[in-house]
């Protein structure tokens, strides 16, 4: 189980670095928002996987779920969803101002490649 | 008396004269000149009993966790300098007050002056050594201020940017010496760095230190190599000159060294490395000194030589030595105060300071010639004027020295050498200026001075004579003092004497000085030996490497920086790799010790769905409606992931933001092009796609290997004190409220900011709004379904009342302000979407901004609630309250707290999708419609 959900943030890390690497906005903030999701999974793993365990304290105890990197993780995914709005409204204004959607801000949509 | 007065006395005082005005210049100086005497004055209170050997301490906590103190001593070491300090600092103020010109501004220039002296005086009388080095650095910066007072003229500038450049580079030096030496010692305090001098010569850290102390003492004085920044920072104005050359700045290097002589001294490294070093500038200046043209450029290099011979004196390195060179610095600041005073006389008289222009002058200004015939007099080492005391010192003491062992008859021979070159300069300065001949033509007409003006000079002058004629009243008990403190084992028994008989330094002092005068009447050979070389200026090569190193600075800059932001992000990513991959190559297994826990088909068909989505998402970005929904399902398998993993919360709370992230989304991408073009070349899709499996990869293995390891986690705290403390049975809410409510306030005011961000970045957007699809398709004119509106304006009411639900539940279940306030916000954007903006514009005329803040202020007017019953910031209380019909609840203060999460939730979200939304309408906030508005 821990191979398998550690493959699974791997891969999605892996696909949200490749989109934010791309040179379009649009691509840049899906992978953010996919880099998020394994972050949040990732961060949330640390405190163990514990499959059906008590998440209210309760009068005769139990397995808890570690409740920290849970209220961690919770403020983290409002806080994502605030970068992902600010990120892709500031790339509506980009185009909106400059007329090109590439992320490094080039004008009159020609691409720059770099030079590498 | 608290010693700190002194210090204190002059920097609080450097804001006096800013507060006169420019115009009163006598009112300017007497302000400037009061701080400086009452200061002098508390000195001289203490003095009586430092000249009786007691040493002053007094010592205040600045801050202790580092070893700084606000340590001050007053021993005799310090007192000669201070001494010289404010009584040199006196007489400059009076000078500078005629030096000036009425285009000058005086306040500035005595403002800055004050400061300097202030960390002088910090310099010579701090007992901490980071104290030490913290007004070293004052001293750089302040005397950068006066070099470069002149700011108009371009050499100004450039002289007091390489003084700030040398001096500072020297006293990061300074800093790593003595912060080798404090972890040595164990302690920063200086008497017991002082005491310990056994244990630090025989640490093996000795050397680098003594390295590091010694590079910052001689490029402060000015020693070769370092000393081609005094004569550039001879653009200063003269009194400038006069006090940072004579008494002050150059002379805080060989006051470190006098200071540091307990603790450093007596290792074969210090003789080699101080002696011979001060060896080589001796004669290096005395050489420039006599060929230079311009007065204050002989009397920069000499200044040179005169630091050197001092340097020379301390690294030779016995008693009498020390008292010598503690001698020559009183003697040298005494002499050379003068001499520039006269030189800036002169160029104010003259218009020149061009020897070669200048002759005859005594006719028209004779008390200014007398006074620079006596200096120059004390300067050359004639006997019965206070250089020759401290010259034949050094040259007795020149003979008695181990330093180049056999060779050790060199370093007589060439003191003499330096002392006839020093005869022979200052001969040229005085007798060239002063007589050679009728007066000639000038650029300005010379007159005498005014009498206050030649007043300090006259002064010091006479002091020349006086220590020359009767050096044992005069300065004995000084002296004894302080070279009490610069030596380990007490002063040696002084007979200070003109007359000494018959000896082998009196012969050595006359070839000098009749050598001296026969160099200068042969002359022209020398300047014409000279003239065979290139003239090599210093500030052009300090220019040209400093320009070498600004551009070599611009192109790494240029080469890692060229305004792409995905090569920043590789860059990023790459640093990543390296460190955590290089971590993990460290660790022996990546698997850990804990057993694994078992699979079941629904996790496999989940993770799988994660996956198969993850990489749809990626590979069909160009296609970005498609790309999106792969997304969305994404973040609907993580929200079941968080289920299955025991964290309803979180399962919610992803599933709230998952529908406004896709709401939010989708708004952007009606916005902007619908497909990506083709851009990245295979080579380039080779790399993103390397780095990104190397990158996931490492994601992977780290969290593998965290997962398979033991866990020693903090939370037993939260869930044991969760109930009695917090009065909640949901940890998770109680962590957010409670036990990390002041993480939470941050949280949702970096959320409010950003919605307020985003609300000022949509106004006056004006964007291309497509009428049709990527393939050309008009889009529905049936804006508004009717089905959905039904269902939308049916389900508001259920959710909200879901929302105040999971609300009020939050404390013992799962929920929370949080969630709530997505609950709410998603209900409201779904009847936004139903209805379109008009509808529902007409129905909540209000503002979002206003909710958010509200939120904001909520939370945090419950956490200022907790000071009024005098408890800290955030404190929570709670308590059982029977209410009718409903029964037993529970009450929190966190509630009140958890509103405010709830209102900035709800207020920043719906501030972000109902602006954006209203980009397509009429109402789409801009600045001209708030205006028409009010």
């Amino acid at each position: 189980m821990e191979a398998l959900f550690s493959m699974t943030t791997g891969v999605l890390a892996a696909c949200g670095l490749f989109l934010a690497l791309r040179g379009r906005t649009f691509p840049v903030v899906v992978g953010l928002t996919l880099l998020s999701y394994a972050v949040n999974l990732f961060l949330f793993s640390m405190g163990g996987l514990t499959t059906a365990g008590a998440v209210v304290i309760e009068e005769h105890g139990g397995d808890y779920a570690d409740p920290l990197p849970q209220a961690l993780v919770l403020t983290a995914i409002v806080i994502g969803f605030a970068m992902t709005a600010f990120s892709v409204i500031l790339a509506m204004r980009a185009r909106g101002d400059l007329g090109s959607d590439h992320v490094n801000g080039n004008r009159l949509d020609e691409p720059r490649e770099e030079s590498s | 008396m608290p010693l700190l007065l002194i210090v204190l006395l002059p920097l609080l005082g450097g804001l006096l004269p800013i507060m006169s005005s420019n115009e009163r210049r006598g009112a300017c100086a007497a302000v400037a000149a009061a701080p400086v005497l009452i200061a002098l004055a508390v000195a001289l209170h203490h003095a009586g009993a430092v000249l009786d050997g007691e040493v002053f301490r007094q010592a205040y906590s600045w801050i202790p966790a580092l070893g700084l103190d606000l340590a001050m001593r007053l021993d005799g070491l310090s007192l000669l300098f201070v001494l010289l300090i404010l009584g040199i600092g006196l007489l400059i103020i009076v000078y500078a007050r005629y030096y000036l010109l009425a285009s000058d501004n005086a306040p500035r220039f005595y403002a800055f002056l004050l400061l300097f002296m202030a960390a002088m005086l910090g310099i010579v009388m701090a007992d901490n050594l980071l104290l030490l080095w913290f007004f070293w650095e004052l001293t750089s910066l302040s005397s950068f201020l006066l070099i470069g007072y002149w700011y108009h003229q371009s050499d100004a500038r450039k002289g007091a940017r390489m003084a700030l450049t040398v001096t500072g580079a020297g006293g990061l030096a300074l800093l790593a010496g003595l912060l080798l030496l404090g972890h040595i010692v164990g302690s920063y305090d200086l008497q017991v760095v002082l005491d310990s001098r056994d244990m630090i010569q025989a640490d093996p850290r000795y050397l680098p230190a003594l390295l590091l102390v010694l590079l910052g003492a001689f490029t402060k004085s000015a020693q070769f190599p370092f000393q081609f920044w005094l004569p550039h920072a001879m653009a200063a104005p003269t009194p400038v000159s006069a006090f940072l050359h004579s008494a002050t700045m150059v002379k805080a290097g060989v006051f470190l060294l006098a200071r540091m002589h307990p603790a450093l001294a007596g290792s074969p490294e210090w003789l080699y490395l101080v002696g011979l070093t001060g060896l080589v500038t001796l004669l290096y200046g005395a050489y420039f000194a006599l060929l230079k043209y311009d007065l204050k450029g002989v009397l920069a290099n000499s200044t040179i030589s005169h630091l050197g011979l001092i340097t020379l004196l301390l690294g030779l390195d016995n008693d009498m030595a020390t008292v010598a060179a503690l001698f020559h610095i009183l003697n040298h600041a005494i002499f050379k105060a003068a001499l520039f005073m006269t030189a800036g006389i002169i160029d104010h008289e003259t218009g020149t300071r061009d020897i070669r222009k200048l002759q005859g002058l005594w006719r028209v200004m004779p008390l200014t010639a007398a006074v620079a015939i006596i200096a120059g007099a004390a300067m050359a080492g004639v006997p019965y004027f206070n250089g020759f005391l401290s010259k034949e010192m050094l040259l007795a003491e020149s003979l008695d020295t181990q330093l180049l062992g056999g060779l050790a008859w060199l370093i007589p021979a060439l003191v003499t050498l330096g002392s006839l070159l020093s005869a022979a300069y200052a001969v040229r300065l005085v007798y060239n200026v002063f007589f050679h001949g009728p007066t000639p033509e000038l650029p300005k007409t010379p007159h005498a001075p005014p009498k206050l003006m030649i007043a300090p000079g006259l002064l010091l002058a006479a002091l020349c004579l006086v220590i020359g004629i009767l050096p044992a009243p005069s300065v004995t008990a000084l002296l004894t003092a302080a070279s009490d403190a610069a030596l380990t084992g007490g002063a040696p028994e002084l007979h200070l004497a003109v007359w000494h008989g018959l000896n082998l330094p009196l012969l050595m002092s006359a070839v000098a000085l009749f050598g001296g005068v026969a160099l200068y009447w042969q002359r022209r050979h020398l300047f014409a030996f000279q003239r065979q070389f290139g003239a090599r200026d210093a500030r052009l090569l300090f220019e040209a490497s400093v320009q070498g190193l600004v551009h070599g600075t611009q192109r790494v800059i240029d080469a890692l920086e060229n305004g792409s932001l995905q090569r920043y992000m590789l860059w990023l990513v790459i640093t990543i790799l390296c460190l955590v991959g290089g971590t993990l190559l460290g660790a022996t297994e990546l698997r850990g010790p804990l057993p694994l826990q078992p699979l079941d088909g629904l996790l496999i068909a989940g993770a799988g769905i994660a996956i198969f989505a993850g990489l749809a998402t990626a590979i069909l970005h160009r296609r970005r409606l498609i790309s999106l929904l792969m997304l969305s399902i994404v973040g609907l398998m993580t929200s079941l992931a968080f289920a299955r993993f025991s964290a309803p919360d979180l399962a919610l709370t992803q599933l709230a933001v998952e529908v406004v992230t896709m709401i939010l989304l989708m708004l952007a991408l009606f916005f902007l092009p619908q497909r990506t073009p083709k851009e990245s070349g295979a080579p380039r899709i080779l790399r993103d796609v390397l780095m990104a499996s190397a990158f996931g990869g490492i994601v992977a293995s780290l969290n593998f290997a965290v997962l398979t390891r033991p866990l020693e986690s903090i939370s037993h705290f939260f869930i044991d004190n969760s109930v009695p403390g917090g009065g909640g049975h949901n940890v998770v809410n109680v962590i957010l409220v409670d036990f990390r409510g002041f993480d939470t306030l941050g949280e949702i005011t970096v959320l409010c900011i950003a919605a307020v961000g985003i609300y000022k970045l949509l106004n006056r957007l004006r964007l291309f709004m497509p009428s049709s699809d990527a393939e050309g398709r008009p889009w529905s004119r049936d804006r508004h379904p009717l089905i959905l509106i039904s269902v939308s304006q049916t389900i508001l009411p259920l959710a909200l009342l879901v929302s105040i639900f999971i609300f009020l539940r939050g404390h013992n279940a799962p929920g929370g302000g949080f969630i709530a306030g997505l609950v709410t916000a998603v209900a409201l954007i779904l009847l936004y979407i139903a209805h379109g903006v008009d509808w529902c514009q007409r129905r909540m005329s209000f503002q979002y901004q206003p909710i958010a803040v509200a939120g904001v202020g909520v939370a945090t007017l419950t956490g200022l609630g907790s000071w009024v019953f005098g408890y800290p910031f955030l404190t929570s209380s709670f308590g059982h309250f029977h209410i009718p019909l409903i029964g037993d609840i529970e009450l929190a203060t966190a509630l009140l707290f958890d509103l405010g999460v709830y209102l900035t939730v709800v207020g920043a979200t719906l501030m972000i999708l109902a602006n954006l939304g209203k980009l397509t309408t009429a109402h789409r906030p801009s600045k001209q419609k708030e205006k028409e508005k009010a």
